[in-house]
Formats: C-alpha cells, sequence, structure tokens
C-alpha cells in the first residue's frame, strides 16, 4: 500500500512536472479589477446542448474602464466551454459558448479573471437544463401558455401579455410563483384562475392538457424560476 | 542382504528444494483460485454500492439499508434484446436516497417510460452487460457502443415514435430538416414501420432554366447559393470555376421553351414612374401576403418574411424581367409543381410587382463574373459533370435521368458497425461524432466525395444527428405494437371544376384538408360545418383578417364572381363534417334571455375576452380570432359543437376545452350570433 503510494506521489510530482508541456495557460496582457456580466446569463435549453446565446462578459479596471488583454478562464461543473479561455477583446469583453451537462436542473457558469496585486475576480452566471419533463413542459407553454405569459412578440405570435388586466405572471417570476405551492399552481392550471380566487381569464385546461402535461408544464416553471424554486423539504449536502 | 544396498523405493522424504517448489505451486495455485473470488469483491460495482449503504447509513436511513438488495442488478427484457447492468452501480434511479446529487447515485430525472420495462440502453447506449465503469461507458477494444452524449438523447425515443413527439424537439426538428434540406433527395430514410420521409423542398425544375436567369448568374448561384441568398437551402457543391462555367454552360444549352413563353406580356404603360408608383408597389406586395412565404432582408440585416419561397432580397440580379411578370401572371404554366397561387392580377398590378421586385437588386452580384462563350465541348462536359454531381436527384433537367441509389441508404445508420466506418484523420472513433462531422463539412473526409456542404448551424447539426440516430437496426426488430407511426400526410386533391380552381390557387400550400396541405392557415377539412355561405362568399371578395395581430395572412385573389360561387359552393358542401349531427342544435332555444346569459358566461365566468374581441371598444383579446361578426361566420350548430369540444374538431387548436355543459354552450352560442357587427371592425 505504501509503496503504491509512493508511487502515485511520483507520478503526481512527474505529471506536474510536465504541465507546461500540456494544456496552455494564455499570458494576460493587462489586469482587471472586476468582471461582469454582459449578457447570457440565465438561459435555458435541453441538456447537452448549447445554450441559444453565448455568454459575454467583461472585464474593468478599478476605475470602471473596460480592460483588454485580460485573460478570463472559465470552469462549471458539469459545463464545456468553447474557448475555455481567452483575453478580453478590444471592448474589453469575452464570449464564450456554453454546452450545458447531462442533468436538468441549474448549473454556474464560473469566470475568473486573475487581478495585478494576486488573487482572481470572479463573476457566477445561473444557466438552466431543461430534462425530458421541462421539454414537455415548455412544448405546452409554447404553445399554449406564452401567447399571455410572455410579453415578447414574434413575427409569428404577437403577445397578448399587455392588453390583459391583471396582467398575467409570467413563468420567470420566481418572487411570486415560488410561493405557490405545488398543489396551488396544478389547480389553477387545471382549473383555472377562479379555483383560487384568481382571474378568469385563466382558463381551465383540465380538459385541453393531460394530468402529465399539467405535471410537466409545473416542472418547467419551477425550473426556469428566478430567484430558483427551493422545493420544499429535508435539504441533504452531497 | 544386497537388497539394503539398492537405492530407497518412493518413501524418502522430499529434499528442501522440493519443498520450496510445493509451497511456491502450491501458493501460485491458491492465489489463482483466490483470483475470481477477489477480483469479484473489490468490483467497481461493489464498492459503489458499499458508498450508496454508507451514505443511506450517515442519513440514518435505516429502512433504505435494510431494504437494500446487494449483488448484481440485471434488467433482462428479451424482446428488445436488452441486458442492462447499470442498477448495479446506480442504485438509487428511484431516488429513495433522497438529495445524492453525485453519480453513480443520482436520482433519474422524471420520463415517461418505466426502467424495468425499456431498460437503459435503449435510450442511452453504453454497453447493457459490462460491470465496469469504462466498459459501460465508453468504447474499448471489445465493446464498440459507447454511452450516447446527452445532446443525442431524443434519438432513443426516435427508434419507436416515428412522428413529431412532444418533449423530443430536436429528434423533430432533425426530421423535419431530412425533409426541408432535401436530404432525403438523394438518400433514402425508412422507418420501422415502411414510411420513406419525402422531401419537402420544392426545388424547381432547369427545364426552362434559360428563361428564367442568366447564364451568369447560374455560374455565381451554383459555386455559392449562400451568397446570393443566405437563406438559401441548396448545398455549395465547392465547383471550381471552371465546372461552374461548363455546368451554366450545359443548363442554359438544355433548356427548352416553356409553354408560358408564348403568352405576350405587355409592358404596360404606366405612367412614368413616380414617388407614388413606388409606394403602391410597395402597398401591393403588403396586400398581397407575399412576405408570408418569401423573405426580404431588411435594412438591419434581419430577414423578414417566411421561408415557403425563395428569399428575394437580391431577385432583381437574378430573374430576366419577362419571365419575371408571365411568372406573376401565372406560375404554374413555368412550373407545374410550383407552391405559389395564381395570383389573377391585371396587367398593371403585374407591372408595378415586376418593377418593386426588380429593383430589388444588388449590382455588385455579377459584377465580376465574366464568362467564355460557350463551346460544345463545354457543353458536353458540363452535362457530365450534372451527371456526376447528382443534380439531377433534385432537380428536373432536360436529358439527365434522375439518379438512382445516389447516395447510401441511411435507414439503419444509426447502428452502423464502427468497424465499417472510415473515420477522418484526428476524430473521435465514435457513431454520433462521425455523422455529424459528414454532415458539417462532408469534404473533410476526402475531396473527392459527392456530398456537397450545407449552410446548417451548429445546432442543426447536432438535430440532424439526433434525427439519423434514430434509425437503428434495434428498432426495426422491436415488436409492432411499440411502433407509434407518425401522421402521414394523405393525397387528398380536391376534384372537379371547384377542385381545380383550387389547385390553382395553391389552398393546399397554407390550408390543410383531409390531412394534406401546409401548416401556416386554418385547416379547412371541416370549414363547410363552421361557416355560413355569404360571409365565405364576401371572404374570398375581400379576406379581411379575422385575427388583427396576424402577420402572414391571406392574400385577395381577384376572383371572379362565378368562380367565387363555385369554391364557396364547393367548400360548404363537400367539407362537412359527421359530428355536427350527433350534437344537433335546436335554433329555437338561441333566444334573448339565453344570449343575456351567454354574455354572462362569456365575460365573467369564463373570460373569453382575454383572447377574444366581441366588442372592439372594450375587449382586448389578441389570441384568437375577432368575434364581432361572428353572427354572420359562423353557423349556429358548428359553434355549439365547437365551444363543447374544439380539439375534437381541430386538434392542433389553441382554444382550450372548457368542459362547457350543454346549457352553457347553447348560452354562449346564443350570444356569440348576436355579434353581428359590420366586418372590419368598428360597431
Amino acid at each position: 500500500m505504501k509503496l503504491l503510494r509512493i508511487a502515485m506521489f511520483v507520478l503526481a510530482v512527474l505529471l506536474g512536472g510536465c504541465k507546461p508541456s500540456g494544456p496552455q495557460t494564455l499570458k494576460p496582457a493587462a489586469y482587471g479589477t472586476q468582471i461582469v456580466e454582459v449578457s447570457g446569463g440565465k438561459q435555458w435549453a435541453q441538456v447537452g446542448s448549447a445554450l441559444p446565446q453565448p455568454v459575454v462578459l467583461q472585464v474593468n479596471s478599478a476605475d470602471g474602464n473596460p480592460v483588454t488583454g485580460a485573460l478570463v478562464v472559465f470552469h462549471g461543473n458539469g459545463l464545456e466551454f468553447n474557448p475555455p479561455q481567452t483575453l478580453t477583446d478590444s471592448s474589453g469583453q469575452v464570449t464564450v459558448s456554453v454546452q450545458l451537462g447531462f442533468n436538468p436542473g441549474d448549473f454556474q457558469v464560473i469566470a475568473e479573471t486573475p487581478k495585478s496585486g494576486g488573487g482572481n475576480a470572479t463573476v457566477n452566471l445561473r444557466e438552466i437544463a431543461l430534462g425530458y419533463e421541462q421539454a414537455v413542459g415548455k412544448a405546452v407553454n409554447d404553445k399554449y401558455c406564452i401567447r399571455c405569459h410572455d410579453p415578447e412578440s414574434t413575427p409569428e405570435r404577437v403577445s397578448n401579455h399587455d392588453n390583459l388586466s391583471p396582467a398575467p405572471h409570467q413563468f420567470t417570476d420566481g418572487a411570486t410563483l415560488n410561493r405557490i405551492s405545488d398543489a396551488d399552481l396544478t389547480n389553477m392550471i387545471a382549473h383555472g384562475g377562479p379555483a383560487l380566487g384568481k382571474s378568469p381569464q385563466m382558463p381551465a385546461y383540465a380538459a385541453t392538457l393531460k394530468p402529465a402535461e399539467i405535471k410537466a408544464v409545473l416542472s418547467y416553471i419551477r425550473s426556469i424560476a428566478d430567484p430558483p424554486y427551493q422545493a420544499p423539504g429535508v435539504k441533504y449536502g452531497k | 542382504m544386497d537388497d539394503n544396498n539398492k537405492p530407497g523405493p518412493l518413501r524418502s522424504r522430499p529434499t528442501m528444494r522440493e519443498l520450496v517448489y510445493f509451497c511456491v505451486i502450491s501458493l501460485v495455485l491458491l492465489v489463482s483460485l483466490a483470483i475470481a473470488p477477489a477480483k469479484n469483491y473489490f468490483s467497481e460495482w461493489r464498492h459503489y454500492q458499499k458508498s450508496y449503504l454508507a451514505i443511506a447509513g450517515q442519513r440514518q436511513s435505516g429502512t433504505l439499508v435494510r431494504s437494500f438488495q446487494g449483488g448484481l442488478h440485471q434488467t433482462w427484457i428479451a424482446k428488445l434484446g436488452v441486458v442492462d447492468r447499470c442498477e448495479s452501480c446506480h442504485v438509487n434511479l428511484s431516488g429513495a436516497l433522497v438529495g445524492a446529487s453525485e453519480q453513480p447515485f443520482r436520482k433519474h430525472p422524471p420520463m415517461p417510460h418505466k426502467l424495468d420495462e425499456f431498460g437503459c440502453v435503449i435510450c442511452h447506449r453504453g454497453q447493457g452487460p459490462a460491470t465496469s465503469v469504462k466498459e459501460a461507458h465508453y468504447t474499448t477494444e471489445a465493446w464498440e457502443q459507447p454511452l450516447l452524449p446527452a445532446r443525442f438523447l431524443e434519438s432513443g425515443c426516435g427508434q419507436c415514435h416515428l412522428g413529431p413527439l412532444q418533449g423530443a424537439p430536436r429528434l423533430n426538428e432533425g426530421r423535419s430538416l431530412l425533409s426541408s434540406m432535401g436530404c432525403v433527395h438523394c438518400h433514402t430514410v425508412a422507418q420501422p414501420d415502411g414510411n420513406v420521409l419525402k422531401p419537402d423542398d420544392n426545388p424547381p425544375p432547369l427545364t426552362h432554366i434559360a428563361e428564367k436567369t442568366s447564364r451568369e448568374w447560374i455560374y455565381a448561384w451554383i459555386k455559392n447559393p449562400q451568397l446570393y441568398a443566405g437563406s438559401a437551402t441548396m448545398p455549395n457543391f465547392q465547383l471550381n470555376d471552371q465546372d461552374a462555367a461548363d455546368i451554366s454552360a450545359f443548363l442554359i444549352a438544355q433548356s427548352s421553351a416553356s409553354p408560358a413563353s408564348g403568352t405576350e406580356t405587355k409592358t404596360v404603360a404606366t405612367a412614368a414612374p413616380s414617388a407614388n408608383a413606388s409606394i403602391e408597389a410597395a402597398t401591393l406586395y403588403g396586400a398581397s401576403f407575399c412576405s408570408s412565404c418569401h423573405a426580404i432582408q431588411n435594412e438591419a440585416g434581419n430577414l423578414v418574411g417566411g421561408n415557403l419561397g425563395p428569399e428575394l432580397t437580391r431577385v432583381g440580379s437574378k430573374v430576366n424581367p419577362d419571365w419575371l411578370r408571365r411568372w406573376l401572371d401565372n406560375p404554374s404554366s413555368y412550373h407545374p409543381g410550383t407552391r405559389m397561387p395564381h395570383y389573377r392580377m391585371d396587367q398593371k398590378q403585374v407591372a408595378l410587382l415586376s418593377g418593386f421586385l426588380l429593383a430589388k437588386k444588388d449590382n455588385d452580384y455579377l459584377a465580376n463574373v465574366h464568362l467564355a462563350p460557350a463551346s460544345a465541348d463545354s457543353i458536353a462536359r458540363g452535362k457530365k459533370l450534372v451527371a456526376e454531381t447528382g443534380c439531377a436527384a433534385c432537380h428536373q433537367i432536360n436529358g439527365v435521368n434522375p439518379p438512382q441509389n445516389f447516395a447510401p441508404d441511411l435507414t439503419l445508420v444509426g447502428s452502423r458497425a464502427l468497424a465499417q466506418v472510415v473515420f477522418a484523420p484526428g476524430m473521435k472513433h465514435n457513431l454520433p461524432d462521425y455523422i455529424a462531422a459528414k454532415i458539417h463539412d462532408p469534404r473533410s473526409f476526402g475531396p473527392g466525395l459527392k456530398m456537397p456542404k450545407f449552410a446548417l448551424g451548429d445546432s442543426q447539426v447536432d438535430e440532424l444527428t439526433t434525427a439519423l440516430l434514430a434509425q437503428t437496426d434495434r428498432a426495426a426488430g422491436f415488436p409492432k405494437e411499440l411502433i407509434i407511426s407518425g401522421g402521414r400526410t394523405t393525397n387528398y386533391h380536391p376534384g372537379g371544376k371547384a377542385g381545380r380552381l383550387m389547385e390553382d390557387l395553391r389552398c393546399l400550400s397554407c390550408h390543410a384538408i383531409n390531412g394534406n396541405g401546409g401548416d401556416m392557415a386554418p385547416d379547412l377539412t371541416w370549414e363547410g360545418s363552421a361557416v355560413q355561405h355569404t360571409w365565405l362568399e364576401d371572404f374570398l371578395k375581400n379576406p379581411n383578417t379575422l385575427r388583427p395581430a396576424l402577420i402572414r395572412r391571406m392574400p385577395k385573389f381577384n376572383l371572379t364572381p362565378d368562380e367565387i360561387k363555385t369554391v364557396t359552393d364547393y367548400i360548404t358542401s363537400a367539407y362537412q363534417s359527421p359530428a355536427l349531427d350527433l350534437q344537433p342544435l335546436d335554433p329555437h332555444v338561441l333566444n334573448a334571455d339565453a344570449a343575456g346569459r351567454g354574455k354572462q358566461l362569456f365575460y365573467s365566468k369564463y373570460g373569453c375576452q382575454s383572447c377574444h374581441i366581441a366588442d372592439y371598444k372594450n375587449d382586448k383579446g389578441y389570441v384568437g380570432p375577432a368575434l364581432t361578426s361572428v353572427g354572420n361566420r359562423l353557423t349556429p350548430e358548428w359553434t355549439y359543437n365547437w365551444l363543447k369540444e374544439p380539439n375534437a374538431f381541430r386538434p392542433a387548436t389553441l382554444m382550450p376545452n372548457f368542459s362547457l355543459k350543454d346549457d352553457e354552450a347553447r348560452d354562449l352560442t346564443a350570444f356569440l350570433m348576436t355579434l353581428k357587427a359590420k366586418q372590419g371592425g368598428g360597431k
């Protein structure tokens, strides 16, 4: 056993010694003091697929000006980045495409940039992976719910959100929807707004959607909620 | 006693050396006997089961620990050919141990099938019977089926679900790309139920191409179609200058006169082009709803419009003005299979619209194309190239027959043995990466390959790969009851005089009838039951929209009163739903009292005004059609039956089924039938 440990130690030292010839670390040409998100946080895509939009970040100096040539390194459990590290461009920004991992739920993008005095400035972004159930929910959402619950319009689909009073809640509105229990939300989808004393403008979908579809919509709503939804119950560490 | 001197018989003490040999051999034997049980004892799955029990013990889940059954867990499903031992390590797929977030103990996310009915490898691939992490998940020397990356996972669904499937958007998109990008012109893709995917990109015939465009344009186009129109689906064949020049020479040379070429188009002497004329032309382009099918790039560089027809951003650099006028006059005399309707425009409209389109010109596009005059040699060489390149697989060309079995059959491509696959240098040896690379850049496998490069984004490549990975030989052997066929299009076409007229108007390009047709506009299968005769006549005369927020709308076809009557009579009598007879409605119950109750239901109980407009002054619902004059539009029987179960008549409708009681549906019908505002808004 001891021999094995020694062997492993030697191997580790050897590998460590080899490192400079392995993956090249880019040399930063400049250093910033903070890194901020420009765009690309809180997106969702199906498990294993790339986010629809790249993540764009900016490195700033102490006086708030963008820094060109600062090194930004990305990591995140289960995520793949292309490129995994890069230098900021002439406007102090980096653009990275992110591919989500295998499991539905939240992923954290962590971007680090070294500071001149040592240490790193970091920024964390939340990205959301949709599994099978959430994908079904999204399909139902895209057909039925989105017309009123999403204020964004496209040429094929004009949003009805702003015509309604009271305005429907967006599904990302975690502050409101996280407070409503699964049972109540299911009830509202199945039996309409009046089932919980809300507006009759929310129709009942019990005869249109299958119970599994309603459950899927609920799962979709919970997964894209911002702030994130915490299911009630006991929490365990890893 | 001579005998005493003889060497002793067998009984003698073994020497030390013999003893040592014996010990070593016994030890070796013992050890070698112990290898098997030790391997078993130190196996990875046993290690994982122990860690699982340790975590469960820490959480003090006595029940979990007690109910745990150790050992190899095997799922054997003979009819699917599944032997899975994945659950030997993935012991927590059911999620009994709450909150275990690290593999192999993570809970399986919700899925539509039971594990013990389908197993794991049907969807995830990998080696089911393997009992080590490496052999189960990765390619090793003996096993060639690695785990499928998550982004291709929906290919598992596609083995049994042969049509569009909710919750598998990538698979659906991939399959529709196989048709819309024209892959299945050259490749055969047959599904386990015998359905063969058909192309739906409608490539134009090239038999009269010389009337339509110039040799220079053909040359530039075939060199790089996306340079002319970013949205073009025609792939890039990466032709060199000489080949492109020869092919264009041949295509012009093979062109014959179209039936349309005889018709004289008068360049109507419209008043001198004025500012008014250009506004008028743009208005005509808008009012004809050309943009429902054709896109034009706007100043910001965004494409505006549909993709049923070709992009028109630079159409002025492409088409011959005479051809364009004849085309606008009657498209099907040039291309009998076109999806473009016969608009019945008058000469002035044709002149206006053709002028508008010809101005969509990019003067730089052909500026640098200078071709030597076509020689007989060049034409002959062009013909040979056209045959070799397979142009006739998609396009009709005089003198070149469509090639048969031009490209590999992809019916079982999702289970192609890796031993048969020729990988490009430096690429990973697995099937998904191979298929994706082949779609992304076919020529990277060798410059002489025939397959052209398609203009596809990364996600489209993944979607196509997903659809192709679903084509497995495993699925071909599945029990028939597992296979769920997709809805197939019928080849319904309306018949008779009205049918010919409806063909001429290409109704089926946008509307579906009896399972055949497009999905841009409402399904007309039961339109005869739904609408009133007078309304339909008025609508065909002047199709004002029912959905004010929609951008894609029904164009106006300049029909004669006779034509309108023919189509209206046909639709109202032929497209009747038998379901209406089952729930007849007594017209006497539609009285003012009922209408009053219906109004209450409409506004208060069911909140219909959130999607519909019954009264332009107060209602703001822009999801469904406006109902301000629904009393003139729909028949009471249809309204009543529709309200009770909309999805029974049009499965794709957005209107929820409110499961109304009979009297509620009747009262609502009574109310709706009172809404008879003049069409076009206002009260």
